[in-house]
Protein backbone atom coordinates (compact mmCIF):
# COMPACT_ATOMS: atom_id res chain seq x y z
CA UNK A 1 0.00 0.00 0.00
CA UNK A 2 1.55 2.73 -0.65
CA UNK A 3 2.51 5.19 1.72
CA UNK A 4 1.47 9.25 1.87
CA UNK A 5 3.94 11.39 4.09
CA UNK A 6 1.48 13.90 5.09
CA UNK A 7 3.58 16.97 4.36
CA UNK A 8 2.81 18.88 7.54
CA UNK A 9 3.75 16.36 10.12
CA UNK A 10 7.40 17.47 10.00
CA UNK A 11 6.79 21.04 10.68
CA UNK A 12 3.76 20.83 13.13
CA UNK A 13 5.07 19.05 16.08
CA UNK A 14 2.24 18.37 17.77
CA UNK A 15 -0.56 17.79 14.87
CA UNK A 16 -0.07 13.38 15.66
CA UNK A 17 -3.10 13.35 17.85
CA UNK A 18 -5.19 16.50 17.42
CA UNK A 19 -8.55 15.59 16.66
CA UNK A 20 -8.43 12.55 18.95
CA UNK A 21 -10.72 10.58 16.38
CA UNK A 22 -9.10 7.71 16.12
CA UNK A 23 -9.96 6.07 19.26
CA UNK A 24 -13.86 6.53 18.76
CA UNK A 25 -13.04 5.66 15.12
CA UNK A 26 -11.82 2.14 16.50
CA UNK A 27 -14.38 1.69 18.95
CA UNK A 28 -17.20 2.56 15.94
CA UNK A 29 -15.41 -0.58 14.02
CA UNK A 30 -15.19 -3.10 17.27
CA UNK A 31 -19.15 -2.24 17.46
CA UNK A 32 -19.31 -2.98 13.88
CA UNK A 33 -17.49 -5.98 13.94
CA UNK A 34 -20.03 -7.37 16.67
CA UNK A 35 -23.10 -6.36 14.97
CA UNK A 36 -21.48 -8.28 12.12
CA UNK A 37 -20.78 -11.03 14.18
CA UNK A 38 -24.60 -10.96 15.68
CA UNK A 39 -26.59 -9.73 13.23
CA UNK A 40 -24.16 -10.28 9.92
CA UNK A 41 -25.10 -6.66 9.67
CA UNK A 42 -22.31 -4.89 7.10
CA UNK A 43 -20.58 -1.43 8.01
CA UNK A 44 -18.72 0.83 5.23
CA UNK A 45 -16.69 4.16 6.58
CA UNK A 46 -16.12 6.58 4.26
CA UNK A 47 -12.76 7.71 5.24
CA UNK A 48 -12.77 11.19 3.47
CA UNK A 49 -15.95 12.33 5.14
CA UNK A 50 -13.81 12.45 8.44
CA UNK A 51 -11.79 15.31 9.69
CA UNK A 52 -8.32 13.77 10.50
CA UNK A 53 -5.28 15.62 11.30
CA UNK A 54 -1.77 14.92 9.71
CA UNK A 55 -0.64 11.15 10.38
CA UNK A 56 -4.34 10.01 12.03
CA UNK A 57 -5.27 8.35 9.27
CA UNK A 58 -1.55 6.59 9.45
CA UNK A 59 -2.18 6.22 13.29
CA UNK A 60 -5.77 4.39 12.19
CA UNK A 61 -4.20 2.03 9.66
CA UNK A 62 -0.99 1.36 12.10
CA UNK A 63 -3.17 0.45 14.67
CA UNK A 64 -5.37 -1.73 12.13
CA UNK A 65 -2.60 -3.59 10.46
CA UNK A 66 -2.25 -6.13 8.03
CA UNK A 67 -3.70 -9.88 8.57
CA UNK A 68 -3.48 -12.81 6.26
CA UNK A 69 -5.23 -11.37 2.74
CA UNK A 70 -3.92 -8.65 0.20
CA UNK A 71 -5.31 -8.36 -2.87
CA UNK A 72 -5.35 -6.08 -5.78
CA UNK A 73 -7.71 -6.00 -8.37
CA UNK A 74 -7.66 -4.01 -11.99
CA UNK A 75 -10.77 -2.68 -13.09
CA UNK A 76 -10.80 1.00 -14.00
CA UNK A 77 -7.84 1.11 -12.42
CA UNK A 78 -6.57 -0.37 -9.30
CA UNK A 79 -8.11 -1.20 -6.32
CA UNK A 80 -6.42 -2.60 -3.19
CA UNK A 81 -8.23 -4.90 -0.60
CA UNK A 82 -6.65 -5.73 2.24
CA UNK A 83 -7.39 -7.64 5.64
CA UNK A 84 -6.51 -5.70 8.85
CA UNK A 85 -4.87 -7.63 11.76
CA UNK A 86 -8.85 -8.04 13.04
CA UNK A 87 -10.65 -10.49 10.58
CA UNK A 88 -13.37 -9.09 8.88
CA UNK A 89 -12.14 -5.53 9.52
CA UNK A 90 -10.91 -4.31 5.84
CA UNK A 91 -9.67 -1.64 4.55
CA UNK A 92 -10.20 -0.55 0.45
CA UNK A 93 -8.65 1.94 -1.30
CA UNK A 94 -9.11 2.92 -4.92
CA UNK A 95 -7.44 4.42 -7.44
CA UNK A 96 -8.14 5.48 -10.77
CA UNK A 97 -5.90 5.03 -13.64
CA UNK A 98 -3.38 7.38 -13.17
CA UNK A 99 -2.89 5.78 -9.54
CA UNK A 100 -4.66 8.79 -7.87
CA UNK A 101 -6.34 8.05 -4.72
CA UNK A 102 -10.08 8.31 -5.22
CA UNK A 103 -12.05 6.63 -2.23
CA UNK A 104 -10.78 5.34 0.89
CA UNK A 105 -12.46 2.84 3.07
CA UNK A 106 -13.25 0.54 5.61
CA UNK A 107 -15.53 -2.30 5.47
CA UNK A 108 -16.48 -4.50 7.85
CA UNK A 109 -17.85 -7.53 6.55
CA UNK A 110 -16.70 -11.10 5.85
CA UNK A 111 -15.66 -10.31 2.36
CA UNK A 112 -15.80 -7.19 0.21
CA UNK A 113 -18.44 -7.11 -2.59
CA UNK A 114 -15.78 -6.09 -5.10
CA UNK A 115 -14.05 -9.17 -3.92
CA UNK A 116 -16.73 -11.35 -5.33
CA UNK A 117 -17.11 -12.21 -9.01
CA UNK A 118 -20.49 -10.17 -9.72
CA UNK A 119 -23.53 -12.10 -11.67
CA UNK A 120 -23.35 -9.93 -14.56
CA UNK A 121 -19.79 -10.99 -15.05
CA UNK A 122 -20.20 -14.45 -14.71
CA UNK A 123 -23.08 -14.73 -16.98
CA UNK A 124 -20.85 -12.98 -19.75
CA UNK A 125 -18.08 -14.86 -18.69
CA UNK A 126 -19.83 -18.36 -19.56
CA UNK A 127 -20.93 -16.95 -22.44
CA UNK A 128 -17.86 -16.03 -23.77
CA UNK A 129 -16.36 -19.98 -22.67
CA UNK A 130 -19.44 -21.65 -24.42
CA UNK A 131 -18.33 -19.75 -27.24
CA UNK A 132 -15.38 -20.67 -27.20
CA UNK A 133 -15.59 -24.62 -26.96
CA UNK A 134 -16.58 -26.84 -29.88
CA UNK A 135 -20.26 -27.09 -30.42
CA UNK A 136 -21.12 -30.82 -29.17
CA UNK A 137 -23.63 -32.67 -31.31
CA UNK A 138 -25.20 -35.58 -29.66
CA UNK B 1 -21.48 7.55 -25.00
CA UNK B 2 -23.58 7.83 -28.15
CA UNK B 3 -27.27 9.25 -28.28
CA UNK B 4 -30.51 7.25 -26.43
CA UNK B 5 -27.54 5.44 -24.63
CA UNK B 6 -27.63 4.81 -20.92
CA UNK B 7 -24.71 5.24 -18.85
CA UNK B 8 -24.81 0.90 -17.87
CA UNK B 9 -24.85 0.19 -21.64
CA UNK B 10 -22.13 2.89 -22.99
CA UNK B 11 -19.49 1.51 -20.02
CA UNK B 12 -20.47 -2.29 -20.88
CA UNK B 13 -19.86 -1.52 -24.43
CA UNK B 14 -16.71 -0.55 -23.71
CA UNK B 15 -15.78 -3.60 -22.05
CA UNK B 16 -16.22 -2.13 -18.06
CA UNK B 17 -17.14 -4.90 -15.65
CA UNK B 18 -19.63 -4.72 -13.42
CA UNK B 19 -17.18 -5.04 -9.95
CA UNK B 20 -15.48 -1.96 -12.51
CA UNK B 21 -19.20 0.16 -12.49
CA UNK B 22 -19.78 -0.65 -8.45
CA UNK B 23 -16.03 0.46 -7.67
CA UNK B 24 -17.25 3.58 -9.80
CA UNK B 25 -20.15 3.97 -8.15
CA UNK B 26 -18.76 3.77 -4.86
CA UNK B 27 -16.29 6.67 -5.26
CA UNK B 28 -19.37 8.43 -6.60
CA UNK B 29 -21.15 8.29 -3.60
CA UNK B 30 -17.98 9.41 -1.61
CA UNK B 31 -17.58 12.23 -4.46
CA UNK B 32 -21.21 12.73 -3.45
CA UNK B 33 -20.53 13.25 0.68
CA UNK B 34 -23.34 10.44 0.47
CA UNK B 35 -23.31 7.32 2.69
CA UNK B 36 -21.74 4.59 1.03
CA UNK B 37 -24.38 2.97 2.20
CA UNK B 38 -26.47 4.85 -0.51
CA UNK B 39 -24.27 2.95 -3.31
CA UNK B 40 -26.63 0.10 -4.74
CA UNK B 41 -29.23 3.22 -5.05
CA UNK B 42 -26.50 5.02 -7.30
CA UNK B 43 -25.54 1.85 -9.10
CA UNK B 44 -29.05 1.78 -10.15
CA UNK B 45 -29.64 4.97 -11.23
CA UNK B 46 -26.34 5.85 -12.74
CA UNK B 47 -27.01 2.36 -14.86
CA UNK B 48 -30.23 4.00 -16.36
CA UNK B 49 -28.90 7.64 -16.54
CA UNK B 50 -28.73 9.13 -19.51
CA UNK B 51 -25.90 11.62 -20.93
CA UNK B 52 -26.69 15.48 -20.25
CA UNK B 53 -25.75 18.07 -22.42
CA UNK B 54 -23.88 21.08 -20.55
CA UNK B 55 -23.11 24.66 -21.92
CA UNK B 56 -20.57 26.13 -19.76
CA UNK B 57 -19.80 29.99 -19.99
CA UNK B 58 -17.02 31.87 -18.64
CA UNK B 59 -18.02 35.79 -18.20
CA UNK B 60 -16.00 37.95 -15.88
CA UNK B 61 -13.17 35.16 -14.27
CA UNK B 62 -10.07 34.37 -14.05
CA UNK B 63 -10.31 31.00 -15.33
CA UNK B 64 -8.92 29.50 -12.28
CA UNK B 65 -12.80 27.42 -11.92
CA UNK B 66 -11.97 25.44 -15.35
CA UNK B 67 -8.13 24.95 -13.68
CA UNK B 68 -9.90 23.43 -10.78
CA UNK B 69 -12.22 21.24 -12.51
CA UNK B 70 -9.67 19.95 -15.28
CA UNK B 71 -7.20 18.81 -12.16
CA UNK B 72 -10.55 17.18 -10.77
CA UNK B 73 -9.27 13.25 -10.15
CA UNK B 74 -12.66 11.59 -8.83
CA UNK B 75 -13.18 9.25 -10.58
CA UNK B 76 -11.61 11.37 -13.69
CA UNK B 77 -12.71 14.20 -15.15
CA UNK B 78 -12.16 12.88 -18.29
CA UNK B 79 -14.38 10.08 -18.11
CA UNK B 80 -16.78 12.23 -16.49
CA UNK B 81 -16.76 15.18 -19.32
CA UNK B 82 -16.47 12.71 -22.58
CA UNK B 83 -18.34 9.56 -21.06
CA UNK B 84 -20.79 10.84 -18.69
CA UNK B 85 -21.67 13.88 -19.38
CA UNK B 86 -21.11 16.01 -22.70
CA UNK B 87 -19.31 19.20 -22.99
CA UNK B 88 -21.21 20.86 -25.71
CA UNK B 89 -20.01 24.59 -25.46
CA UNK B 90 -17.09 25.84 -23.23
CA UNK B 91 -15.35 28.59 -25.24
CA UNK B 92 -11.65 28.01 -23.12
CA UNK B 93 -11.54 24.37 -23.82
CA UNK B 94 -13.07 24.21 -26.92
CA UNK B 95 -10.90 24.75 -30.32
CA UNK B 96 -13.85 26.53 -32.16
CA UNK B 97 -14.33 30.13 -31.72
CA UNK B 98 -15.82 33.10 -32.91
CA UNK B 99 -18.97 32.37 -34.62
CA UNK B 100 -18.48 28.61 -34.98
CA UNK B 101 -18.74 28.05 -31.44
CA UNK B 102 -21.49 30.48 -31.04
CA UNK B 103 -23.13 28.05 -33.76
CA UNK B 104 -22.29 24.84 -31.21
CA UNK B 105 -23.90 26.53 -28.21
CA UNK B 106 -26.91 27.91 -30.10
CA UNK B 107 -27.49 23.99 -31.96
CA UNK B 108 -26.47 22.20 -28.32
CA UNK B 109 -29.26 24.49 -26.50
CA UNK B 110 -32.14 23.94 -29.60
CA UNK B 111 -31.23 19.81 -29.40
CA UNK B 112 -31.75 20.22 -25.55
CA UNK B 113 -33.98 22.52 -25.18
CA UNK B 114 -35.02 22.48 -21.48
CA UNK B 115 -32.96 19.50 -20.74
CA UNK B 116 -29.28 20.88 -20.54
CA UNK B 117 -27.74 22.20 -17.69
CA UNK B 118 -25.58 25.82 -18.11
CA UNK B 119 -22.77 26.07 -16.10
CA UNK B 120 -21.83 29.64 -15.23
CA UNK B 121 -18.25 30.63 -13.92
CA UNK B 122 -17.25 34.53 -13.56
CA UNK B 123 -19.63 37.67 -12.88
CA UNK B 124 -21.75 39.69 -15.14
CA UNK B 125 -20.75 43.33 -15.70
CA UNK B 126 -23.97 45.36 -15.41
CA UNK B 127 -22.43 49.02 -15.42
CA UNK B 128 -21.24 48.96 -18.54
CA UNK B 129 -21.53 45.38 -21.25
CA UNK B 130 -18.58 46.49 -22.85
CA UNK B 131 -16.51 45.13 -20.09
CA UNK B 132 -16.77 41.85 -21.54
CA UNK B 133 -18.06 40.64 -24.37
CA UNK B 134 -17.92 36.66 -26.02
CA UNK B 135 -18.26 37.22 -29.91
CA UNK B 136 -19.53 40.12 -29.73
CA UNK B 137 -22.53 39.65 -27.39
CA UNK B 138 -22.54 40.93 -23.71
CA UNK B 139 -22.40 38.46 -20.74
CA UNK B 140 -26.13 39.75 -19.38
CA UNK B 141 -27.77 39.11 -23.02
CA UNK B 142 -25.62 35.53 -23.80
CA UNK B 143 -26.70 34.43 -19.99
CA UNK B 144 -30.36 35.73 -20.45
CA UNK B 145 -30.43 33.86 -24.22
CA UNK B 146 -29.06 29.94 -22.66
CA UNK B 147 -30.82 30.48 -19.31
CA UNK B 148 -33.85 30.67 -21.05
CA UNK B 149 -33.87 26.31 -22.14
CA UNK B 150 -31.83 25.52 -19.67
CA UNK B 151 -33.12 22.75 -16.67
CA UNK B 152 -30.87 24.18 -14.09
CA UNK B 153 -27.82 26.61 -13.44
CA UNK B 154 -25.19 25.89 -11.40
CA UNK B 155 -23.08 28.77 -10.76
CA UNK B 156 -19.36 27.86 -10.30
CA UNK B 157 -17.07 29.99 -8.44
CA UNK B 158 -17.53 32.80 -6.29
CA UNK B 159 -17.61 35.20 -9.09
CA UNK B 160 -21.01 33.26 -10.57
CA UNK B 161 -22.16 32.76 -7.17
CA UNK B 162 -21.98 35.89 -5.29
CA UNK B 163 -20.24 38.63 -7.51
CA UNK B 164 -16.37 37.89 -6.48
CA UNK B 165 -13.73 39.72 -6.44
CA UNK B 166 -14.67 41.48 -9.87
CA UNK B 167 -17.92 42.69 -7.56
CA UNK B 168 -15.15 43.99 -4.46
CA UNK B 169 -15.02 47.73 -4.11
CA UNK B 170 -15.56 49.70 -5.69
CA UNK B 171 -17.16 47.46 -8.59
CA UNK B 172 -15.87 48.99 -11.49
CA UNK B 173 -17.60 47.10 -14.04
CA UNK B 174 -21.02 46.77 -12.20
CA UNK B 175 -20.67 43.00 -11.47
CA UNK B 176 -23.32 41.27 -10.32
CA UNK B 177 -24.20 37.55 -9.54
CA UNK B 178 -26.30 34.57 -11.74
CA UNK B 179 -28.56 34.86 -9.45
CA UNK B 180 -29.00 38.54 -9.66
CA UNK B 181 -29.73 38.51 -12.90
CA UNK B 182 -31.96 35.03 -13.55
CA UNK B 183 -35.11 34.59 -11.46
CA UNK B 184 -36.78 31.66 -12.87
CA UNK B 185 -34.36 28.76 -13.09
CA UNK B 186 -33.15 26.74 -9.88
CA UNK B 187 -29.96 27.97 -9.54
CA UNK B 188 -27.04 25.82 -7.29
CA UNK B 189 -23.91 27.66 -6.03
CA UNK B 190 -20.72 26.06 -5.72
CA UNK B 191 -18.74 28.82 -4.47
CA UNK B 192 -14.81 29.10 -3.64
CA UNK B 193 -12.15 30.67 -5.05
CA UNK B 194 -11.91 28.39 -6.92
CA UNK B 195 -14.30 25.42 -5.50
CA UNK B 196 -12.79 22.04 -4.54
CA UNK B 197 -12.66 20.22 -7.61
CA UNK B 198 -14.95 17.19 -6.64
CA UNK B 199 -17.50 19.58 -5.53
CA UNK B 200 -18.47 20.99 -9.01
CA UNK B 201 -17.81 17.10 -10.62
CA UNK B 202 -19.92 15.75 -7.19
CA UNK B 203 -22.56 18.37 -8.11
CA UNK B 204 -22.50 17.49 -11.53
CA UNK B 205 -22.86 13.56 -10.94
CA UNK B 206 -25.64 14.30 -8.58
CA UNK B 207 -27.86 15.88 -11.28
CA UNK B 208 -26.99 12.77 -13.57
CA UNK B 209 -28.01 10.27 -10.63
CA UNK B 210 -31.09 11.68 -9.46
CA UNK B 211 -32.23 13.86 -12.01
CA UNK B 212 -32.55 16.53 -9.50
CA UNK B 213 -30.49 18.90 -7.80
CA UNK B 214 -29.16 18.59 -4.35
CA UNK B 215 -30.49 20.18 -0.99
CA UNK B 216 -29.64 24.01 -0.74
CA UNK B 217 -28.90 26.21 2.17
CA UNK B 218 -29.90 29.49 2.85
CA UNK B 219 -27.46 31.02 0.62
CA UNK B 220 -28.00 28.43 -2.03
CA UNK B 221 -24.89 25.93 -1.90
CA UNK B 222 -25.16 21.93 -1.82
CA UNK B 223 -25.78 20.96 2.21
CA UNK B 224 -23.42 18.11 1.41
CA UNK B 225 -20.47 20.10 0.95
CA UNK B 226 -21.58 23.59 2.48
CA UNK B 227 -23.03 22.33 5.24
CA UNK B 228 -20.89 22.55 8.33
CA UNK B 229 -18.11 25.59 8.85
CA UNK B 230 -14.43 24.76 8.41
CA UNK B 231 -13.82 25.74 11.94
CA UNK B 232 -16.57 23.34 13.14
CA UNK B 233 -14.34 20.45 11.24
CA UNK B 234 -10.67 22.10 11.84
CA UNK B 235 -8.08 19.47 12.87
CA UNK B 236 -6.93 22.96 14.82
CA UNK B 237 -10.14 23.29 16.97
CA UNK B 238 -8.69 21.74 19.75
CA UNK B 239 -6.53 24.64 20.19
CA UNK B 240 -9.27 27.37 19.66
CA UNK B 241 -11.34 25.45 22.53
CA UNK B 242 -8.36 25.38 24.95
CA UNK B 243 -7.47 29.38 24.14
CA UNK B 244 -3.93 28.17 22.33
CA UNK B 245 -3.27 30.97 19.34
CA UNK B 246 -0.59 31.51 16.36
CA UNK B 247 0.31 35.51 17.22
CA UNK B 248 2.22 35.63 14.67
CA UNK B 249 3.45 33.79 11.39
CA UNK B 250 6.68 32.21 13.13
CA UNK B 251 5.91 32.05 16.84
CA UNK B 252 5.85 29.32 19.24
CA UNK B 253 2.32 28.85 18.09
CA UNK B 254 2.23 28.71 14.44
CA UNK B 255 5.58 26.09 15.14
CA UNK B 256 2.99 24.23 17.16
CA UNK B 257 0.51 24.07 15.07
CA UNK B 258 -2.41 25.87 17.19
CA UNK B 259 -5.48 27.74 16.12
CA UNK B 260 -5.00 30.48 13.56
CA UNK B 261 -7.82 32.49 14.72
CA UNK B 262 -5.90 35.76 15.96
CA UNK B 263 -3.77 35.69 12.47
CA UNK B 264 -7.54 36.41 10.35
CA UNK B 265 -8.83 32.76 9.93
CA UNK B 266 -12.39 32.68 8.28
CA UNK B 267 -13.32 29.25 8.84
CA UNK B 268 -16.04 30.16 12.09
CA UNK B 269 -17.88 32.20 9.45
CA UNK B 270 -17.15 30.00 6.27
CA UNK B 271 -19.29 26.79 5.12
CA UNK B 272 -16.71 24.91 2.63
CA UNK B 273 -15.61 21.18 2.59
CA UNK B 274 -12.47 22.11 2.88
CA UNK B 275 -11.36 20.69 6.18
CA UNK B 276 -12.54 17.13 5.35
CA UNK B 277 -12.09 16.79 1.41
CA UNK B 278 -9.55 18.65 1.42
CA UNK B 279 -7.37 19.64 -1.77
CA UNK B 280 -4.51 17.79 -4.13
CA UNK B 281 -6.25 14.50 -3.71
CA UNK B 282 -6.71 14.82 -0.46
CA UNK B 283 -3.22 15.96 0.78
CA UNK B 284 -3.68 19.04 2.46
CA UNK B 285 -5.65 22.54 2.84
CA UNK B 286 -4.88 25.93 3.79
CA UNK B 287 -4.96 25.89 7.60
CA UNK B 288 -2.63 22.46 7.22
CA UNK B 289 -0.27 24.52 5.50
CA UNK B 290 -0.34 27.30 8.10
CA UNK B 291 -2.18 29.96 6.62
CA UNK B 292 -5.56 31.14 7.65
CA UNK B 293 -9.04 30.22 6.14
CA UNK B 294 -9.56 33.42 3.83
CA UNK B 295 -13.67 32.73 3.87
CA UNK B 296 -13.57 32.40 -0.21
CA UNK B 297 -17.04 30.38 -0.10
CA UNK B 298 -18.74 33.47 1.26
CA UNK B 299 -20.42 36.47 0.06
CA UNK B 300 -18.20 39.57 0.40
CA UNK B 301 -15.21 37.83 1.61
CA UNK B 302 -13.10 40.31 -0.57
CA UNK B 303 -14.14 43.16 1.78
CA UNK B 304 -13.99 41.69 5.29
CA UNK B 305 -11.94 43.95 6.23
CA UNK B 306 -8.35 42.13 5.94
CA UNK B 307 -7.38 38.22 5.47
CA UNK B 308 -5.15 38.68 8.51
CA UNK B 309 -7.78 40.91 10.76
CA UNK B 310 -9.42 38.28 13.42
CA UNK B 311 -12.51 37.97 12.93
CA UNK B 312 -13.48 39.56 16.44
CA UNK B 313 -11.71 43.03 14.96
CA UNK B 314 -13.63 45.87 13.52
CA UNK B 315 -12.55 46.91 9.95
CA UNK B 316 -11.37 50.40 10.85
CA UNK B 317 -7.90 51.03 12.82
CA UNK B 318 -8.90 51.64 16.47
CA UNK B 319 -6.09 51.45 19.44
CA UNK B 320 -3.68 49.16 20.02
CA UNK B 321 -4.48 48.00 23.35
CA UNK B 322 -8.20 47.70 22.41
CA UNK B 323 -7.44 45.54 19.56
CA UNK B 324 -5.78 43.03 21.97
CA UNK B 325 -8.64 43.56 24.43
CA UNK B 326 -10.99 42.42 21.34
CA UNK B 327 -8.44 39.48 20.61
CA UNK B 328 -8.33 38.13 24.21
CA UNK B 329 -12.00 38.83 24.70
CA UNK B 330 -13.43 36.88 21.81
CA UNK B 331 -11.07 33.82 22.45
CA UNK B 332 -12.79 33.96 25.61
CA UNK B 333 -16.03 34.52 24.57
CA UNK B 334 -16.56 37.87 25.73
CA UNK B 335 -18.18 40.29 22.81
CA UNK B 336 -17.02 43.64 21.93
CA UNK B 337 -17.86 45.19 25.30
CA UNK B 338 -14.37 47.03 25.75
CA UNK B 339 -14.99 49.41 22.55
CA UNK B 340 -16.46 52.68 23.16
CA UNK B 341 -19.67 53.98 21.43
CA UNK B 342 -17.51 55.90 18.69
CA UNK B 343 -14.97 53.61 18.16
CA UNK B 344 -17.84 51.12 16.78
CA UNK B 345 -19.73 54.40 15.38
CA UNK B 346 -16.66 54.60 13.15
CA UNK B 347 -15.93 50.71 12.62
CA UNK B 348 -19.71 50.53 11.47
CA UNK B 349 -19.00 53.62 9.17
CA UNK B 350 -16.04 52.32 7.72
CA UNK B 351 -18.20 48.90 6.40
CA UNK B 352 -20.11 51.26 3.83
CA UNK B 353 -19.40 51.07 0.40
CA UNK B 354 -16.80 53.44 -1.51
CA UNK B 355 -17.91 55.19 -4.60
CA UNK B 356 -15.60 55.70 -8.08
CA UNK B 357 -16.58 59.59 -6.71
CA UNK B 358 -15.22 58.63 -3.22
CA UNK B 359 -11.75 57.14 -4.94
CA UNK B 360 -11.69 60.62 -7.12
CA UNK B 361 -11.90 62.93 -4.67
CA UNK B 362 -9.02 60.84 -2.41
CA UNK B 363 -6.93 61.18 -5.39
CA UNK B 364 -7.97 65.28 -5.95
CA UNK B 365 -6.98 65.81 -2.39
CA UNK B 366 -3.67 63.63 -2.82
Amino acid sequence: MPQVTPAMELNVETAGALTRNVQPLLHEIRHALARLLDEGGQTVIDLRSLPLAPGEEQQLLDELGQGEVYARLHALGPTEIIESRYPGVWIVVHFNSSDEVIGKFIEICEVPNLLCSQQQDIQQGLEELQAQLPVVTN
Amino acid sequence: MSKGETLGEALRRQGITRRGFLKFCAATASMMALPPSMVPAIAAALEKAMRPSVIWLSFQECTGCTESLTRSHSPTVEGLIFDTISLDYHHTLQAASGAAAEAAREAAMEENYGKYILVVDGSIPIANPGYSTIAGISNESMLRDTAKGAAAIVSVGTCAAYGGIPKAKPNPTGAVAVSDIIKDKPIINVPGCPPIPVVITGVLAHFLTFGSIPELDALGRPKAYYGQSIHDRCYRRPFYDKGLFANTFDDEGAKKGWCLYKLGCKGPTTYNACATTKWNEGISFPIEAGHPCLGCSEPGFWDGGGFYKALSMPTEDITEAAVYAVGAGAAAGVALGTINRATKARATKAHEKVTINDLEKVADDD
